[in-house]
């Protein structure tokens, strides 16, 4: 039987800023799989350091609590939802928002979300205060057409 | 991170040689207040010909040194980004305040 997506992987990892790296290159790797140029692999392995990040600064601060990653891929387009068990954002509308950030003392830009929503196609934030934070976000891979060329130009080294 | 300092010009060259992320920033941002404390120079480059990674955490630590470097009266550049790293310093304005120069071999 097919299930409801082509691919789907699961990761769990404590809170450690050590994860972030792991985390990125995971999904990247996964990713890989609908073959995307090396601008949408690095495009995914920033959004995906964002909001891992976030989970570990500001979902859990001070405190270890677990990161989940589920990546999914849904003919070309890559999905991939980023959720914690922290403390929830009370004001979704204002993190958004570009240099929005609860934590400037620690030299934080607040352009973690602005750069999700420029990377991914569509980002989505489910947050309750108290519960936690999940972050959807996907990305369409897009089909080249290079490969049109490349057959031409083999018919024209053919024909030489 | 490797450093080099040119007297003659009060230069200052840091090249960047890992990636920059939240677990990152703390040691490479302890290492370039040091060198910019030691040496106060009027110009700082940065190298960024090896950093193949960079999220919102670098936009932080360039911006505090580049206040850091106005403090002293001196100015900042970053040179060689690569594509991933520029498409961050474009889309963020980071380039707006700290100019990228492209193609300089230095270090
Ligand atoms: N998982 C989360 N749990 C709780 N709060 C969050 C979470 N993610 C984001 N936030 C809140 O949203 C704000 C904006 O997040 P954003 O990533 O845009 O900026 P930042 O993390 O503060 O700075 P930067 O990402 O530039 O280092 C944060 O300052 C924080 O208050
Ligand atoms: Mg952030």
């Amino acid at each position: 039987m097919r299930g409801l997506y082509d691919n789907e992987m699961k990761l769990e990892f404590l809170s450690k800023s050590s994860n972030e790296a792991f985390a990125r290159i995971t999904v990247a790797a996964f990713a890989s799989q609908l073959d995307p140029t090396i601008e949408e692999i690095s495009d995914i392995k920033t959004a995906v350091s964002e909001a891992v990040t976030n989970c570990i600064i500001h979902a859990y601060e001070d405190e270890e609590g677990i990161v989940k990653v589920v990546t999914r891929l849904i003919n070309n387009v890559v999905e991939i939802e980023i959720s914690d068990s922290g403390k929830g954002i009370e004001n979704i509308e204002l993190a958004r928002k570009p240099l929005y950030t609860t934590k400037s003392n620690l030299e934080r830009s607040g352009m973690g979300f602005t750069i999700m929503e420029s990377f991914m196609d569509e980002v989505n934030i489910n947050s309750v205060v108290g519960i936690g934070t999940k972050i959807t976000m996907k990305k369409a891979i897009k089909k080249e057409e290079v490969q049109e060329t490349i057959s031409e130009e083999k018919n024209t080294k053919l024909i030489v | 991170m490797k450093s080099e300092y040119k007297e003659l010009d009060n230069l200052l060259i840091l090249k960047i040689t890992e990636e920059i992320d939240h677990h990152t920033t703390e040691k490479i941002r302890r290492k370039m207040d040091n060198e910019i404390t030691r040496y106060m120079p009027r110009k700082i480059l940065l190298d960024f010909n090896e950093v193949s990674f960079m999220d919102s955490a670098g936009i932080g630590l360039l911006i505090g040194r580049y206040k850091t470097s106005r403090l002293i009266g001196g100015t900042m550049e970053i040179v060689n980004a690569t594509p991933a790293v520029k498409k961050v310093l474009e889309m963020s304005g980071v380039t707006r305040i700290i100019k990228i120069t492209e193609g300089q071999k230095i270090v």
